[in-house]
């Protein structure tokens, strides 16, 4: 018995280490960038259009940030969503059992291709190609967009394949032998019945979007500024962190964590309504 | 002889292996034909087979003729979804879509176009009358179909397909999860129903067969065995591996 409790404490403490992680990451993150959000207010750190943090006296400011985020984000769904969600159906309702063996595991690899690697692709590919056809400098919303489109896709794909495997067989065989075909199938039975499943998954692939840096940086221009087109520059919150923490200090330092602060709390938005949508689907 | 259903040297094997085998069987206008046999003697797989519900499963290959109505099933030009609207199904496990009572009833009718609010209204209390499922639901038709009972739900789906005006209602196993009430009600609902169109029945429960079917087919092992009139079968089969079946010495 001995034995069992000393396992059980040890089992308990690993499964807290995860959980303590994430305590210290939260105190800490709160504790270095709240108190230069409160000194400045609020209101004018999250809607302050000027980020000067050399200027006397410095302006913290990250609306331009968060609408970066929001345009680079917002784009990624644009494009990642529509083709996420199309390849998922195409995985799960149509495709032949040989041609799922070859995608599943090539759309895992998409996932396991390093960010800097994305980016890389996209300033040798993506701006030049943007820059020649379409217009502006290159590093854009748009290019970013793209990027963080094909990024989110793996998640897309995945979580949403998931969740219309998850709908009983016994539904498609319900409507086809009520005289629907394939598509009708899908459209009126099979989508609408793993409708939680795919909210999830674009919330989560949001998440993602939101997240990610590296690809960012090289492709957006980073340029603080509320963009007027999806070919002007903008800078995400995490690009500003990781722009500038290097070789930050004092209150200018605080000021990038509060812009953790912001990310951290918009990602535990995000996680929260996922979960929430994805218990709401199950009670159906 | 007036059959709408004619299985002419019958087969379907199942990656590589024969799972029917020479079936040859006529079924007859507004009679119920009970298909009767124990398990895996591949009385579903023909029922499947008649509405092609049997083309979900890959690697299923069919030899010989069936028609529905004169006209060959498995042709190439076959309109699978009118086909499965000619032949409706009702399944062993009550299934109704994940939508209120009202939109269950009205998904046939609404794929092939069907608008006319009065005309959707006239459709719901028809068949759910028909299925003897009218005055337990009239007043929650916006209810989940999910919240209705087991036998309730079974005589849902039955409403929902006799929405689809079918030549033919295929019954696979449709009281094998219910209780004495509700089946006694199904076999009320067959029995009115067989002056418009005709009823296949698939049974595990020999007493079902007796007492609700007009003729009978006793399946084993893939092959037809004996179809007859249902008391012939069950007082003089000839076949004693008919009579071994329907007193209960094996299956």
């Amino acid at each position: 018995m001995k034995q069992e409790t000393a396992i059980r404490l040890i089992l308990l403490g690993l499964a807290m280490s995860a959980v303590g992680a994430l305590a210290v990451i939260t105190t800490f993150i709160m504790k270095e960038g709240l108190p230069v959000i409160f000194r400045h207010g609020l209101g004018s750190f999250l809607f302050g259009t000027e980020w000067q943090p050399n200027a006397e006296p410095a302006r913290f400011g990250v609306f331009a940030m968060i609408v970066g985020s929001a345009a680079v984000t917002g784009g990624a769904l644009v494009i990642g969503v529509p083709v996420g969600l199309g390849s998922a159906i195409f995985l799960s309702e149509f495709a032949p059992r040989r041609v799922v063996t070859f995608f599943k595991p090539a759309i895992e690899l998409l996932a396991g291709i390093p960010s800097v690697v994305f980016g890389f692709m996209g300033m040798l590919v993506l701006l030049p190609f943007i820059r020649e056809h379409i217009g502006g400098r290159g590093a854009s919303v748009l290019a970013g967009s793209i990027i963080l489109g094909i990024m989110i896709l793996p998640t897309v794909i995945a979580i949403s394949v998931d969740a219309l495997r998850a709908v009983p067989r016994s539904y498609r065989e319900g409507s086809f032998a009520l005289g629907a075909t394939g598509w009708q199938t899908t459209w009126r039975v099979t989508l609408p019945a793993a409708r939680a499943g795919i909210v999830a998954a674009v919330i989560l692939g949001m998440g993602r979007a939101i997240g990610e840096t590296m690809a960012v940086i090289m492709v957006t221009g980073n340029s603080v500024q509320i963009p007027r087109s999806p070919l002007d520059a903008v800078r995400t919150l995490t690009s500003n962190i990781a722009l500038e923490m290097s070789y930050a200090d004092g209150e200018h330092r605080e000021a990038l964590f509060a812009t953790g602060v912001v990310l951290f709390v918009i990602i535990m938005c995000l996680n929260t309504l996922a979960n929430a949508i994805a218990r709401v689907g199950k009670r159906d | 002889m007036n059959a709408i259903i004619e299985a002419r040297g019958f087969g379907v094997s199942y990656g590589g292996s024969a799972v029917l085998r020479g079936v040859d069987l006529a079924i007859r206008r507004n009679k119920i034909t009970a298909i009767i046999g124990p398990a895996g003697s591949g009385k579903t797989t023909f029922l499947r087979c008649i509405n092609r519900l049997s083309d979900l499963a890959p690697g299923l290959g069919v030899t010989g003729g069936l028609s529905l109505d004169g006209r060959d099933v498995y042709a190439t030009e076959t309109d699978v979804a009118d086909l499965r609207r000619r032949a409706g199904m009702v399944f062993a496990v009550p299934i109704p879509l994940p939508r209120s009572v009202y939109e269950n009833v009205v998904f046939g009718p609404k794929l092939l176009g069907v608008r006319s609010r009065a005309k959707l209204d006239e459709i719901v209390e028809r068949t759910l009358r028909a299925a003897v499922l009218w005055e337990e639901v009239k007043d929650r038709l916006n209810v989940s179909g999910l919240k209705l009972s087991g036998g309730q739900q079974q005589r849902l789906c039955l409403a929902r397909t006799l929405a689809l005006e079918p030549q033919v209602l295929l019954l696979d196993e449709p009281c094998s999860g219910l209780d004495p009430i509700s089946t006694a009600k199904i076999e009320e609902a067959m029995q009115d129903l067989k002056s418009s169109l005709t009823v296949v029945l698939v049974t595990n429960n020999v007493k079902q067969a007796a007492r609700a079917s007009d003729r009978t087919a006793f399946f084993l092992m893939g092959e037809l065995v004996e179809e007859g009139p249902t008391a012939d079968i069950f007082t003089s089969p000839r076949d004693s591996r008919t009579n071994d079946y329907i007193v209960g010495r094996f299956g």
